[in-house]
């Protein structure tokens, strides 16, 4: 495990995990929502940072968790924890399904971005019209506060497990990092046809990123529904999350072990200080504070064009000088 | 079974609102070709433009079709403003980065119009929005036929300009190879410019044809968006005949499948379509072998 | 983004000069009672943006008013502040304003519109204790959770389409039964489907056939082939269940595809209980029927806040009369409570009998969070203007029905 990027993220995420004791209830459910992103996005960070391959349908990974979740327990009366784990393996199982057809037909780069897309289109209208989903109804999952049925009446409870989950995917993706797999799934990303001259089972190495990819976005999902309680196709399967990910990601610095959880924390931060800043400036005109943050976004690639982990890299590289 | 009568006029319905598709994909398929990144503003770009035709119309007094040739003009400059001094700088030549700067754009210029226009949803409510043109037992709008028309002529135009132009053969030489067309004096980045001009371009004359026809918001741009993909991606990316078959074919198979299985799922024919030619077939229709 | 509005000057003279003459008199010394503050959530930016700012107008009409009528009695004249929020048309956005407006100290929340948002911000809140009045929001599931802090002022989705479809077979019946045959055009969410399924199963056992049901999405690109099918269906009656935009769309398409069934009977419709649909397409417009929320226009009050909404511009719609509704009805229970607190105002609503609003439910009572005597109405378009048709104690106009040509 590489030391320079593990610590300081358990740093931060131990900083979070103690916000309870100091800030409002307003901040704690703005990290949690940011932590909810910042999971789904270390998700999307496997199969696009690590392994290269950029997805614009990542919805397809959360709102199969989510549903898988939220059915079984409405429908069958299932316990959330069951249905946690249910999600996060049908969510492998997604991924892997998605990714057999488009990586058995060679699909790279745009091509496969834009595949990826058009699955989570098809799930959200299939997940509209569907029964075993409430179609457009949605579903409501029972409010029943108790760590059993994981949901939790107070923020800080739930702000501790989504903190943990994101510790566990931050080790679990240094450790890859630093093995075989990790080594494997740079190879295919620089590139692909060396890698598979060198040996590397270039299938099977995408095949694991994407099933593993799924599996962390899903459980994202989960957890999401967990959060809010109702669910329908355009909040499961909807481009919002796609695009959140995406931005989270190359905001913060694909393809490194922190970059997701700074992107999403970043992406949301920007959002909220734009709205609060403005709020007062602006009035009654809408969507001044939503221009800034759009303009924040263009200026903040301008200005690291590898991620705030990739400046904070420069950074410290220069001042180590 | 659906009578012959009711098919004929699906199709036809198909192939006047596909060539207005075709229309929108044209820049994003031009400006993929050549950039090669997915343009994430299209969609608010095409906003934009409905709004600067509606704006003609509702402050000067201008036709949307009278208004075509100026905001054509217009929307080729604002291209090639935004990615020669915005997207191009920002970028940094990073695909990633690309993405992100475009969907920064696309919500900049999605919220500004909001600011600027606010919320509500405006029509052109001109007469001639209704006329009808009789053929046979089908009733075609005029408009949709006009836009038929133009779209058909654009297109042509565009590929006019590709093939016979200096210009033109300085975009497609950047497309090919890029290195080598540098070391032929070509400067990638004026020509990445003109080429996200053209595709602005196109999108005006989109925006002008569409107006008498739908309505105007800020988010009217979305609606077009996914569908535009999908035709670039069916019609091969960078290919300009390809974007109108692309086109033409979407619209057919949007209007059938809405016939046979309403518009909700019709809608999922699009991108079946769409995972098809990308799992069979990934250059589409006219696209180079990659 | 939360904003604080700016008082009317009238309020702020006429208090000045209610302190100023208080200090003139010895003894009497009194502070200025601390401000009450109300909460809005809507959807101002994002796809819901229209509805989200037709409810904000409704809602700073009503603090308007009830600040220039002299503020909250029982809390000495106290004024209403109402602090505005974003729900950037998302729930989790919803749910974060939530908890901001929390913080703030507000005494109530109104608003959330999409029953989506409703659900998320009521739920945020009820971990507060903290009052949510719902505006719009019509999923039944929004009451049905046993959320003490939940209210909904307007009806919910069952009554709707259990009144659409009675006042239809009324309005049918006493025109002679010239409709039988009905087409079901609706937008593919939650209650265009749910509107759509229920009338497929209802309107049978009275008699009526539907020949096909078209769902379409939001937003839509063509009405085209929809409009085909209504031509060779031939229905007596249509019956369109969309937002604005698509409405728009159908209506010219099918004006221009010369398409005329002898009613066009909406239900919850966007664009037919919207003036602004009245004004630009009045060919199109003329003589639809829509069964939706409504003002009572025999409301002085109704009256006087559409003229004045229309005077400064605006196109009126049913967003606004509600929300300015559900802003008096929090301040009269806070009134009637005494005090901003919390609790004693959610025990106030829940005891509400309130009759200072503007819609044509009589006075209120909420029963597990819903207003029972909430109801739509049904709205016609005639001579350019929107008439309420039924019931008949709140009708303006009589029904025109089949429509002619």
């Amino acid at each position: 495990m590489n030391p320079r990027e593990v610590w300081p993220g358990l740093a931060l995420l131990a900083v979070v995990a103690a916000m309870p004791l100091v800030a409002s209830n307003a901040v704690l459910n703005f990290l949690l929502s940011s932590l909810v992103v910042a999971l789904a996005a270390q998700g999307w960070n496997i199969l696009g940072g690590y392994a290269g391959q950029l997805s614009f349908g990542h919805a397809a990974f959360f709102g199969t968790g989510a549903y898988a979740t939220a059915i079984l327990q409405t429908r069958y009366g299932v316990n959330a924890w069951a249905g946690l784990a249910a999600g996060i393996a049908l969510g492998a199982l997604v991924g892997w399904a998605i990714g057999l057809l488009a990586f058995r037909a060679r699909l790279r780069g745009s091509y496969f971005a834009l595949v990826t897309l058009a699955f989570a289109e098809v799930l959200r209208i299939l997940a509209n019209a569907a029964d075993v989903t409430g179609g457009a109804a949605g579903l409501l999952v029972r409010l029943a506060p108790g760590a059993g049925n994981l949901q939790f009446a107070s923020r800080a409870g739930f702000l501790w497990l989504l903190t943990g989950a994101v510790a566990a995917v931050l080790l679990l993706t240094a450790w890859i990092a630093h093995r075989r797999l990790g080594a494997r799934l740079v190879a295919v990303r620089e590139n692909e046809d060396a890698a598979r001259a060198l040996g590397v089972d270039v299938l099977r190495v995408k095949l694991s990123a994407i099933a593993l990819s799924g599996a962390i976005t899903a459980a994202a999902g989960c957890l999401y529904v967990q959060n809010f309680l109702y669910l329908d196709a355009t909040i499961a399967y909807g481009t919002w999350i796609s695009v959140e990910v995406l931005i989270a990601c190359v905001l913060g610095g694909a393809g490194t072990v922190l970059g997701p959880v700074v992107g999403a924390l970043a992406l949301h931060g920007v959002g909220e200080l734009a709205k609060i800043a403005l709020g007062h400036v602006a009035g009654p005109v809408p969507g001044v504070d939503l221009v800034v943050f759009g303009a924040l976004l263009i200026l903040a690639v301008a200005f690291l064009p590898r991620g705030v982990m990739g400046g904070l890299r420069r950074a410290l590289r220069g001042a180590g000088r | 079974m659906l009578p012959p009568e009711l098919i004929a006029e699906a199709v036809a319905n198909g192939l006047l609102a596909g060539a207005a598709y075709a229309l929108v994909a044209l820049g994003l398929t031009l400006v993929y070709g050549v950039l090669h990144i997915v343009n994430f503003a299209h969609g608010a770009l095409l906003t934009v433009a409905m709004f600067a035709a509606w704006g003609m119309h509702a402050f000067l007094g201008v036709e949307p079709y009278a208004a075509i040739v100026p905001l054509a003009v217009a929307f080729m400059a604002l291209g090639y403003g935004l990615q020669r001094w915005v997207i191009g700088p920002a970028s940094h030549g990073d695909d990633g980065n690309t993405l992100l700067v475009t969907l920064g754009l696309s919500i900049l210029l999605e919220n500004a119009m909001l600011a600027l226009f606010r919320s509500d949803t405006r029509s052109l409510g001109t007469e001639a929005g209704f006329d009808v043109v009789e053929i046979g037992p089908m009733l075609l709008s005029r408009p949709r036929l006009i836009g038929f028309a133009v779209s058909l002529a654009t297109a042509a135009l565009l590929w006019a300009v590709l093939a016979m132009t200096d210009t033109g053969k300085a975009i497609r030489a950047v497309a090919k190879e890029k290195l080598g067309a540098q070391l032929s004096g070509i400067d990638p980045r004026h020509i990445y410019a003109v080429t996200f001009g053209l595709g602005c371009a196109c999108l005006a004359v989109a925006a002008c044809l569409l107006l008498p026809t739908f309505y105007v918001n800020p988010r009217v741009g979305n609606a077009f968006v996914l569908v535009a993909f999908t035709i670039v991606v069916l019609g091969g990316m960078g290919s300009i005949p390809g974007a109108l078959v692309g086109g033409l074919i979407v619209g057919v198979v949007e209007s059938l499948g809405g016939l046979l299985m309403g518009e909700s799922l019709g809608q999922l024919g699009i991108f079946v379509i769409f995972i098809l030619v990308l799992l069979l077939r990934p250059t589409g229709l006219f696209g180079a072998r990659a | 983004m939360t904003s604080h509005t700016t008082l009317p000057r009238r309020a702020l003279l006429g208090a000045g000069a209610a302190g100023a003459g208080l200090l003139a008199l010895p003894g009497l010394l009194r502070a200025q009672p601390a401000a009450v503050k109300i909460g809005l959530l809507q959807p101002l930016t994002g796809a819901l943006a229209q509805d989200g700012e037709l409810g904000r107008i409704g809602a700073e009409a009503a603090v308007a008013r009830i600040n220039a009528d002299g503020g909250l009695p029982a809390l000495g004249g106290a004024r209403i502040e109402l602090v505005v929020a974003d729900a950037r048309s998302n729930p989790e956005a919803g749910a974060q304003e939530v908890e901001k407006l929390q913080g703030e100290g507000v005494v109530a929340v109104v608003g959330g519109f999409a029953s989506p948002i409703c659900l998320a911000a009521s739920q945020a809140a009820a971990r507060y204790d903290l009052p949510y009045v719902v505006d719009v929001g019509v999923a039944d599931s929004i009451t049905a959770r046993g959320l003490a802090n939940t209210f909904r002022f307007a009806p919910g989705f069952g009554t709707v389409t259990g009144a659409a479809i009675s006042n239809l077979v009324r309005l049918n019946d006493a025109a002679g039964k010239p409709c039988r045959t009905v087409v079901l055009v609706h937008e593919d969410g939650l209650f265009g489907s749910g509107l759509a399924r229920l009338m497929a199963t209802e309107l049978p056992k009275h008699g009526f056939e539907v020949l096909e049901t078209i769902a379409h999405p939001t937003p839509a690109r063509d009405m085209n082939n929809i409009a085909l099918r209504l031509r060779s269906l031939r229905p007596d009656l249509l019956i369109p269940s969309s937002y604005y935009g698509e409405f728009v769309l159908l209506s010219r398409t099918m004006r221009q595809q010369r398409i005329r069934p002898k009613g066009i009977y909406a239900v919850l419709n966007g664009a037919a209980s919207n003036l602004r649909f009245v004004k630009e397409f009045p060919d199109a417009a003329l003589g639809v029927m829509d069964c939706n929320h409504w003002h009572d226009p025999k409301n002085a009050e109704a009256v006087a806040l559409k003229k004045g909404v229309e005077e400064a511009g605006r196109f009126w719609a049913y967003n606004i009369p509600l929300n300015y509704s559900c802003v008096k009805l929090v301040a009269d229970a806070v009134n009637r409570a005494g005090s901003a607190d919390r609790a004693k105002v959610m025990a106030a609503l829940a005891a509400s009998e309130f009759g200072g609003h503007v819609m044509p439910y009589g006075p209120t009572r909420f029963v597990s969070g819903q207003n029972q005597g909430a109801r739509p109405v049904n709205t016609q378009v005639q001579d350019g203007d929107i008439k309420v048709i039924f019931p008949e104690e709140v009708a303006d106009a009589r029904a025109v029905f089949p429509i002619q040509g």
